[in-house]
């Protein structure tokens, strides 16, 4: 029989050495692209990205096709409730002192887990900068695909897709939508009921947060900086004062909130909500495309900009298909496949390429683009605003928890 | 192998995976974590916990829930089988558990959101009465109260109940004790629970246990059905033990471990009031009072709630069937607007592979677990011991799967086990492995031993008593046993992703990943493929016995 005691001490041993604060990285020649796409032929890459949605499953499964097509490396996509199920895998695996042949190869990331991995060391990089479709990404046009909520990404994520907050209303009931957050204060309270956010600290929630902060202060520079920098209490109490008034008015009086996006979203094709919002431009369009969605439904930006961020794909450090990983990164940069991706009937999301940059006939890929019913033209977008410091997605999601966490 | 060996060997599968979960959780607790840069022994976690404003709400939610749950699933299993028992009804009933029994917590959990909620069938079935042109503003699912949570885990338990103790009538002689009770002037209800109940208390006692336990642990559904404001403790560990701040793994150890002095607390407050009940229980018994003037409406209200706890499991499956086919299906249209076989067509060639991923693992671990548990009971026996179910067996499902579940990966990549399917069918053993006891042991210890004496008196060796006498006489048992086993296994969820690395796809990995989607529509085709894989497994067990019986009828 084995005795669970020494067990228990090898276990223990297992975790104190692994003790030293940051992992050993594995050596690669990132300069020597031939190389590395020939070590890469045959191996399996494991892309961990989330599984919910089946538009970027179907995604997912084409690129895998163009990357056992063009480069004779196949696609495994894990697919996962939640992206902390990768990272957790990884730190399980950190743990276990497995700093190599890791199980995670590619990881869909961006916010605050790329930001935790990267400060505990579990990326691998910098590589971003070193692909050959790096020089085709509008990184001087578009300052958001070098941070990650204000933080540098310093090549440890390769951007791959743009993201800015739009709300979908259905035309048929809400013609007019509120169109900047005093107006939606006003909106709300003519139609107690029909409007929620996901519960922090789910990202689209606290985000929503975040744009109804920038609307209620008058200088939201202060959101660039971490937060102890200013007097927190102060500069959020508005926001506080704006949830107070409108969160009896909400779906369910505000004593229940969808859990995340996809919640929130099927909120709105039953009718229970009339305003809903994303990170993706072109969901509804698609959604609609797909019967989810009624027919009538539209999308809206506030006058005064909504927040826009850049979502990564990241490769842990002790990713066992290397070579493979980084051929993916590269390919999800390809102009072929970033129009696919921005093709309302497939994703429908923003590319990070700047078409100034991109030869003719690859430009054409996007002009050809029908962007679909429901999607706003770029010029529409309005601003993006940039993601404030992470410090205050974090003070907020638990100041949110404290003040209306416990209903009763 | 020796007795001793089969015994060391069963404790081991369950005890050292929990144990090194444990430690996983334990350590964390205290401020230890490593590979987070934590190494400092501290209360700080535990301090974090008692400073969350959710802590005593949560708590009581989730001693509410699960001790409601449970107390009415147990009524409600006590009730139906008095009305049903040696009645027209038995058999019917008997045949209707296993496929609800099937049905998976998650999979029922969304079927009845779908009911209650305000955009619902109920709504929808009202919308013309009542002139609704939009869903209402009604709190029915994720109330704080929890009551949505509460009637979806008993329409999920009574259904296990209920075959734990339709397969353990047998053997108790139910038969004759109810006969008896009537032929002496009691009514069948009131006969049922003075003359059955106390002998059948005993053998389901671990079942309900079991239950109680799960229903303090839930996490799929209570995050489908209860309330967020706060959560239950068991959904608050998963949140943190999710959530992209790593830190809070460590608040989340320590919950767990506080969540893991709840469950251990609720269970002994439970068998002490089982004790305390005792004695004014059989007073009442021995009191004499033939109870025959409520019997007719009780046994109606019985023959009622049973019958609307599985039209509402049966509807929600209905539900999700048909959103499985609907183009548009908009509030308030009782039936889909248009149908269409898209969402299957593009999911087919991925379910195909999850199905059989998923049925190898459960086929292979239930055949394992039977194999083991039979082993340990005949290895004590030769020891002249009746089953026992020690701690080791309560272990894995008294402790939170997220708990310990990552820990349990943590060993498995120290040992050097690549993730695979073999690793994530030795996860699943830990879990299928109790509830396969748990089913047999009653059983098992109930066996009556005259058939085995006959057996040795006519010169059969104890393998050969085994063989030919015991098992086919616990045949049902062991069908129930399998059965029940299968359908662990296909519902495993966190061991299967994180043993497996997101490689091992099953139904169920594929199915909650989905449900996190909300798209009603590929959730129909998957929670589908779900339930219909432990049916298969189900009509299995219900035909086998019978074959097996043709020629041993009234053993």
């Amino acid at each position: 029989m084995i005795r669970p005691f020494p067990l228990a001490a090898a276990l223990a041993l297992g975790l104190s050495t692994m003790a030293q604060a940051s992992p050993p990285q594995q050596a690669l020649d990132l300069s020597d692209w031939p190389a590395i796409e020939q070590a890469a032929r045959g191996q399996t890459v494991y892309w961990n990205a989330w599984g919910g949605d089946t538009r970027i499953n179907a995604f997912i499964d084409w690129v895998g096709q163009e990357l056992e097509a063009r480069h004779g490396v196949r696609l495994e996509h894990v697919r996962l409730a939640a992206t902390s199920d990768a990272v957790a895998r990884v730190v399980a695996e950190r743990a276990a002192g497995q700093d190599t042949g890791g199980a995670v190869d590619v990881i869909w990331i961006n916010g605050a887990n790329f930001i935790s991995m990267k400060e505990a060391g579990l990326l691998f990089g910098p590589f971003a900068e070193n692909l050959p479709n790096w020089p085709l990404v509008d990184s001087l046009g578009n300052p958001a695909v070098l941070t990650d909520f204000t933080v540098p990404v310093e090549g440890y994520g390769a951007p791959w897709a743009m993201f800015q907050m739009v709300f979908e209303h259905d035309s048929a009931r809400t013609p007019e939508p509120p169109r900047s957050l005093a107006a939606l204060r006003a909106w709300i309270a003519e139609n107690p009921g029909r409007f929620t956010y996901p519960q922090p600290p789910d990202f689209l929630g606290t985000s929503f947060l975040k744009q109804a902060l920038y609307g209620v202060l008058d200088d939201p520079s202060v959101l660039q900086g971490p937060a102890d920098a200013v007097d927190y209490a102060a500069v959020t109490k508005p926001l506080w004062d704006f949830l107070d008034e409108i969160h009896p008015n909400l779906w369910r009086a505000g004593r229940a909130f969808p859990a995340n996006e996809p919640a929130l979203s099927a909120l709105l094709a039953d009718g229970e909500v009339e305003i809903a919002f994303t990170f993706n431009p072109g969901r509804a369009s698609a959604a609609i495309a797909d019967g989810e969605l009624p027919e009538t439904v539209r999308s809206f930006v506030f006058d005064g900009g909504t927040i826009g961020n850049s979502s990564f794909l990241s490769i842990p450090y002790n990713a066992a298909n290397l070579e493979g990983a980084l051929v993916l990164a590269n390919l999800i940069l390809d102009p072929a496949v970033q129009a696919r991706a921005q093709d309302p009937a497939i994703l429908g999301f923003q590319t990070v390429l700047g078409m100034h940059l991109l030869a003719p006939p690859d430009r054409a890929r996007f002009e050809a683009l029908d962007l679909g019913v429901a999607t706003l033209a770029p010029g529409q977008m309005g601003p993006a605003l940039l993601e404030p410091h992470p410090d205050w997605m974090t003070l907020i999601a638990e100041d949110w928890a404290r003040r209306y966490g416990v209903a009763q | 192998m020796g007795a001793r060996a089969v015994s060391a060997l069963v404790a081991a599968v369950l005890l050292l995976p929990v144990g090194a979960g444990l430690l996983g959780v334990i350590l964390p607790a205290m401020g230890y974590l490593p590979a987070l840069g934590h190494e400092g022994l501290t209360l700080a976690p535990l301090q974090a916990v008692f400073d969350w404003p959710g802590l005593w709400p949560s708590l009581w939610l989730s001693v509410k829930v699960g001790v409601l749950s449970t107390l009415l699933a147990l009524m409600a299993t006590f009730a139906i089988t008095a009305a049903v028992q040696d009645s027209a009804l038995h058999h019917r009933v008997l045949r209707l558990t296993a496929p609800l029994l099937a049905i998976p917590h998650a999979a029922a959990a969304l079927g009845l959101a779908f009911l209650l909620t305000p955009s619902g069938w109920v709504a929808r079935a009202l919308a013309p009465l009542a002139g609704f042109d939009r869903p209402p503003d009604w709190l029915s699912v994720n109330d704080p109260g929890g009551w949505a949570l509460i009637a979806g885990l008993v329409a999920k338990e009574v259904p296990f109940l209920l075959l734990m103790t339709l397969a353990a009538l047998p053997q108790i002689g139910a038969t004759q004790r109810l006969t008896t009770a009537r032929a002496l002037g009691y009514g069948r209800m009131t006969g049922w629970f003075k003359a059955v109940l106390p002998a059948l208390h005993a053998r389901i006692r671990l079942p309900v246990l079991a239950v109680l336990a799960y229903g303090l642990s839930v996490v799929d559904m209570a995050l489908i059905l209860g309330p967020s404001l706060p959560p239950t403790m068991a959904v608050q560990i998963t949140l943190w033990m999710n959530a992209p701040d790593l830190s809070l793994r460590l608040e989340a150890s320590a919950l767990a471990v506080l969540h893991l002095g709840v469950v251990a607390g609720v269970l002994a407050l439970w068998v002490g009031a089982e004790g305390a009940l005792a004695r004014p229980l059989r007073a009442w018994a021995a009191g004499g009072g033939r109870g025959r003037g409520a019997d007719g409406a009780l046994r109606g209200i019985a023959l009622g709630a049973g019958a609307a706890l599985a039209g509402a499991l049966v509807l929600g499956a209905l539900a999700l069937a048909l959103w499985s086919v609907a183009r548009a299906w908009r509030f308030p249209a009782l039936l889909p607007q248009g149908y269409g076989t898209a969402t299957w067509a593009a999911q087919a060639p991925r379910l195909f592979d999850a199905a059989l991923t998923t049925l190898a693992i459960a086929l292979g671990v239930t055949a394992l677990a039977l194999a083991l548990a039979l082993a340990a009971f005949q290895a004590a026996e030769r020891r002249g011991l009746p089953a026992r179910l020690g701690a080791a067996v309560w272990l894995p499902l008294l402790v939170p799967q997220v708990a310990f579940v990552p820990g349990l990966a943590t060993l498995s990549l120290i040992a050097g086990l690549e993730p695979g399917m073999g690793i994530v069918a030795l996860g699943h053993l830990v879990f299928v492995l109790p509830y396969v006891m748990l089913v047999l042991a009653g059983p098992w210890n109930g066996w009556d031993r005259r058939a085995g004496l006959s057996g040795a008196a006519l010169g059969a060796g104890p393998m050969r008593i085994f063989w030919a006498l015991r098992l086919p006489m616990l045949s049902r048992a062991l069908a129930a046993a399998a059965a029940v086993g299968f359908a662990t296994s296909v519902a495993q969820y966190l061991p299967t992703l994180m043993l497996g690395a997101g490689r091992v796809v099953t139904l169920t990995t594929e199915a909650v990943a989905l449900a996190s989607g909300m798209n009603r529509r590929v959730i129909g085709v998957w929670a589908l493929a779900q339930m219909v894989a432990p049916w298969v497994a189900f009509a299995l067990a219900l035909t086998v016995p019978g074959l097996i019986w043709r020629n041993r009828r009234g053993v």
